[in-house]
This record gives C-alpha cells, sequence and structure tokens, in this order.
C-alpha cells in the first residue's frame, strides 16, 4: 500500500468524480428534483451556511445526539456491569434483554415522540436506545475477558471483589468498552435523526425531511454532507480518546474491529 | 538451616476434585516441611498434581483433608505474606514496570513511598536498572519473568512461591534467569518453595528436592542436594550432580514425561 499513497491523485479523482457527475447531469437533463448536480448541492450548501440555518439545526441535533450517547452508554455500563457481576441478575434480566435487542430499535421512534413531545427528550430518548445495545454486550464480554491467570494473581494476594473489579477486569474491558463506544455513537447519531424524522420542530433530520417534502434536493444532499462530517468528527473524537486510553493495547496497532460492526444500521 | 523454624508445614494433605463422573483424587498424603530460609524445589511430570499443591498454598484452592501451615497458621484462604510467581509473568500492560512490582502494596496498601524504594531495589536486584518506566511489552520474556520476581518480594512475604517460572522461555535465557536466581537468593536468602518438571533446574537450584509422581500426587522422596553455592552452570558435569539426576530419575523411568 505504501508506494500507492499519493494525495494529489486523491483529489484529482474526487474533482473527476464531482465533474463527471455535474457532466452526466448537465448532459442528460436530470431534474433537480430527483438528482441535482454537485454545483446546485454547493450553492445550498453555501446559502445554508450564510443564512446560519444550518448551524441552528446542527446544534439541536448534535445536543440531541452527545445527551442520547451519553444517557444510552451510562445506563448500559451500569447494567452491564450488574449482568457480568451477578449470575442472578443475568438469569433474570437476559430474557427481556434478548427479546428488546431483538426488535428494531428505530421501530420504537413513533411511540417514544408520542410519549415524550416533540422537543429534545424524545430524540435523547430514542437515540439512547438504539445506542444501548452495542455497549451493553461490550461491557458484559469485556468485564468476563479478565485473564484468568491475572484473578488468580490478584487473589493470591488478597485482593477483595472491589479491586480486581477497579485494578483488572474494568481496564481488561476497555478495548471492548471503547469499541462499544465508537459503535454507540454512529447509532446515537441514526436515533436521533429517525426520531427526528418522525416528529420535530428543529434538527438536521427535521431539516432534511422538511425539504424533501419541497423538492429541495440539492438543499437535502447539502444537509446530508453536513450530517457525514459531523459523524466522522464525532468518530474522530472517540478515536483519539482510545488511542490515548488503549496505548498498551496491542490490537490497536491493527484497526479496531468496531469498523466493521458499524456500518450495520 | 540448623535450629531453623518451619515456615511451611504440610501433613497429610489431600485434594479431591468433584467431576460429573466422580472424584478424581489429585493429591494424597502430602507431608513436608520447608525451613526458614531454605530453598526446596518440586520435581514431577506434568500432571502430577504440582500447580494444585501450589495453589492450596497459596489459598487459592481448599484442601480436602490435612493442614497446610505458615508459621503454624493454618492457611484457609489468601493470604498477604505469601509471593507468587507463575508460569507466565502476569503483567498488568497498563501499568509501568515499577507500577507492576508495586501491585502487591497497591493491593494491600501499604506504604507507596516506601516501597518504591525497594521496588527500584529489587528492580536493580533483577538487572532491570533503568527500566522501570517501561511497559512490560516493551520487555523480552525473561525480563518480564524478572518483573514478575520482584513483584514477588515487594511486599517482603514469607515466602515464595515460584510455579515453573521459567518453563515457558528458551533454553538459554532459562540457564541465565536460573543462575540469577541463585544469585538473588544467595544475596537474600528468602524462603522459596519452586515448582518444575525439569530434574536439572532442580538440583540446580535447591536445597532439597522433593520428587512428586502422578496419580494421585504423592512425594515419593525427599533428596538432599548438598552441592557447594554458588553452583556454575557447568556443575552438570560433576559427578556429584549426576548422581543425584539418576537418583530422581529412577523414580520416573517407568513413567516418562519428565526432562533430565
Amino acid at each position: 500500500m505504501k508506494g500507492l499513497r499519493n494525495p494529489a491523485l486523491r483529489l484529482a479523482l474526487l474533482l473527476a468524480s464531482l465533474a463527471l457527475w455535474e457532466g452526466a447531469v448537465r448532459l442528460l437533463r436530470i431534474p433537480a428534483f430527483i438528482l441535482p448536480a454537485p454545483s446546485q448541492v454547493g450553492a445550498a450548501l453555501y446559502r445554508g451556511a450564510v443564512s446560519g440555518i444550518y448551524l441552528q439545526h446542527l446544534w439541536i441535533t448534535l445536543a440531541e445526539t452527545l445527551l442520547g450517547f451519553a444517557l444510552g452508554s451510562a445506563v448500559a455500563f451500569v447494567i452491564g456491569t450488574a449482568l457480568a457481576a451477578s449470575r442472578a441478575v443475568e438469569y433474570f434480566l437476559y430474557p427481556y434483554i434478548v427479546m428488546f435487542q431483538s426488535m428494531p430499535k428505530v421501530a420504537l421512534a413513533p411511540l417514544v415522540v408520542v410519549w415524550f413531545g416533540l422537543g429534545l427528550t424524545s430524540k435523547v430518548v430514542s437515540a439512547a436506545l438504539i445506542a444501548f445495545f452495542p455497549l451493553l454486550v461490550n461491557t458484559v464480554v469485556g468485564l468476563r475477558s479478565a485473564d484468568e491467570d491475572r484473578v488468580d494473581l490478584m487473589r493470591s494476594l488478597a485482593a477483595n471483589q472491589m479491586q480486581i473489579f477497579w485494578m483488572l477486569r474494568l481496564p481488561s474491558a476497555l478495548p471492548f468498552i471503547m469499541a462499544g463506544l465508537e459503535v454507540a455513537m454512529v447509532f446515537s447519531l441514526v436515533g436521533a435523526i429517525v426520531a427526528e424524522f418522525v416528529g420535530a420542530e428543529a434538527g438536521l433530520g427535521m431539516l432534511i425531511q422538511s425539504r424533501n417534502f419541497s423538492m429541495d434536493v440539492a438543499g437535502e444532499f447539502a444537509v446530508l454532507l453536513i450530517l457525514a462530517v459531523m459523524g466522522l468528527a464525532l468518530n474522530a473524537v472517540l478515536v483519539s480518546i482510545r488511542r490515548r486510553v488503549l496505548f498498551w493495547d496491542p490490537s490497536q496497532k491493527a484497526e479496531s474491529n468496531a469498523a466493521s460492526i458499524k456500518g450495520g444500521l | 538451616m540448623a535450629g531453623s523454624a518451619e515456615v511451611i508445614a504440610v501433613k497429610g494433605l489431600r485434594k479431591e476434585y468433584e467431576t460429573p463422573r466422580g472424584s478424581v483424587l489429585a493429591l494424597d498424603e502430602i507431608e513436608f516441611n520447608v525451613a526458614e530460609g531454605e530453598f526446596v524445589a518440586i520435581v514431577g511430570p506434568s500432571g502430577c498434581g504440582k500447580s494444585t499443591l501450589l495453589k492450596i498454598l497459596a489459598g487459592l484452592l481448599p484442601a480436602t483433608r490435612g493442614e497446610v501451615k505458615l508459621h503454624s497458621v493454618s492457611i484457609t484462604g489468601p493470604r498477604r505474606d505469601i509471593g507468587v510467581v507463575f508460569q507466565s509473568p502476569v503483567l498488568f500492560p497498563w501499568r509501568t514496570v515499577l507500577d507492576n512490582v508495586l501491585l502487591p502494596v497497591d493491593v494491600q496498601k501499604l506504604d507507596r513511598e516506601t516501597s518504591r524504594a525497594r521496588a527500584l531495589e529489587l528492580l536493580a536486584v533483577v538487572g532491570l536498572q533503568g527500566f522501570e518506566h517501561r511497559y512490560p511489552w516493551e520487555l523480552s520474556g525473561g525480563m518480564q519473568q524478572r518483573v514478575a520476581i520482584s513483584r514477588g518480594l515487594i511486599h517482603n512475604p514469607a515466602m515464595l512461591l515460584m510455579d515453573e517460572p521459567f518453563g515457558a522461555l528458551d533454553a538459554m535465557t532459562r540457564e541465565g534467569l536460573n543462575l540469577e536466581l541463585q544469585r538473588i537468593w544467595l544475596e537474600r536468602r528468602e524462603t522459596v518453595l519452586f515448582i518444575t518438571h525439569s530434574i536439572a533446574e532442580a538440583v540446580f537450584l535447591a536445597d532439597r528436592v522433593l520428587v512428586m509422581t502422578p496419580r494421585p500426587g504423592r512425594i515419593t522422596e525427599h533428596v538432599p542436594v548438598a552441592i557447594p553455592r554458588p553452583r556454575a552452570l557447568d556443575v552438570i558435569s560433576v559427578p556429584e550432580f549426576g548422581g543425584i539426576v539418576r537418583r530422581i530419575r529412577a523414580h520416573f523411568n517407568a513413567r516418562g514425561g519428565v526432562e533430565a
């Protein structure tokens, strides 16, 4: 791969595909409400940026996503820890978890909007619901992954269960938890957008839908582009945190397996 | 060892495991003592119950019958005054070398400042001066096991239990570490119980070798090793050494499975 790295060629390829798109749309006279040309998307992006409309909606969607992520992750971590620590908790809770997990959580969004209204709360709850599972599963698996020899070592030193948890099980679980958090972040954004589709007064998802109704497809593309950049930025933050926290994990040299799961939704 | 107190006293020790197909007798009629400052090796083939014995001594497993006493107090659970070195180094990759050595100090909430000085001293003894701020994954297997030995000694245990500590290392590194361990022991005179499946390693290191035969695990002979210390690696060619090795080997010849 090393010899193939060429930023100039990469940029040229991007420009060429944009030009091809632009040319095809003009030449074939594809109407803008089916597929807008890149120049039209660019113009829509510029108009919205100047008017401040994107920023206003972006903050709302970002807040929904981050709050949902925090809520879903916190609950998942606590329940995951209880599940990993106690076979009794696992026995009684597991059937509900399996049932809830096999249900597509986006299908709950209409209900969530009915229960929590058109404002911020319903979006946060929806985001949290979807973000919950990846972290729950990874927390349980991670906390149980502690090496048996290391547990024996801790026990031989007369460590109590709390010490074994804080000094051994939790650090051992961190690679799993960080991978779970990365998935949870992407899922939170999905949850927030879906709830905005169902019913919202503001947010990028609401903006997409209102532009769809008014057949402003170029404007819709512009919002999609913003969402993609937002998703990338959120992920980049988590990746840099992971690199710092898991400096000791040999699998960090290779890319984390989180990437393969993330495409799921 | 004249007049020294018993550190470990094992009497009539028996261990049975319950399995779905009935109980399996792992250890039977185990009896031995280890005196203060003595280096005792237990040698036996894989599966003879050596590791089970060590886990009972470390308080990780309960005995089915019999008694195990450390300084005349029965061992009923993990104790704070035993150091254990396992076959693999069992280091925590998120802790530096120094912090790994200080793990027992953190668990037992001992004074970190005085222990820190002690840890640096121990690391110097095992030849790891200047590596205290490195991480375990930056070290070779032999160096990692030296860190584990330092960690086993940091809380000043009454006894150091070593479970095939060099079994996973290559022959050259292993010989080097045997020499080092002898040097450390001559310097500090810790009480050591060293478990191995290598007869030569046991004879090279120990004051006394306990021969353990399998199914069920029994100690069949106590062999004193009166070869003067410090012993060099070529002590292997001394007739006395060969004699002791042959005597121990005779116990296994019928069964096989033990390194010379």
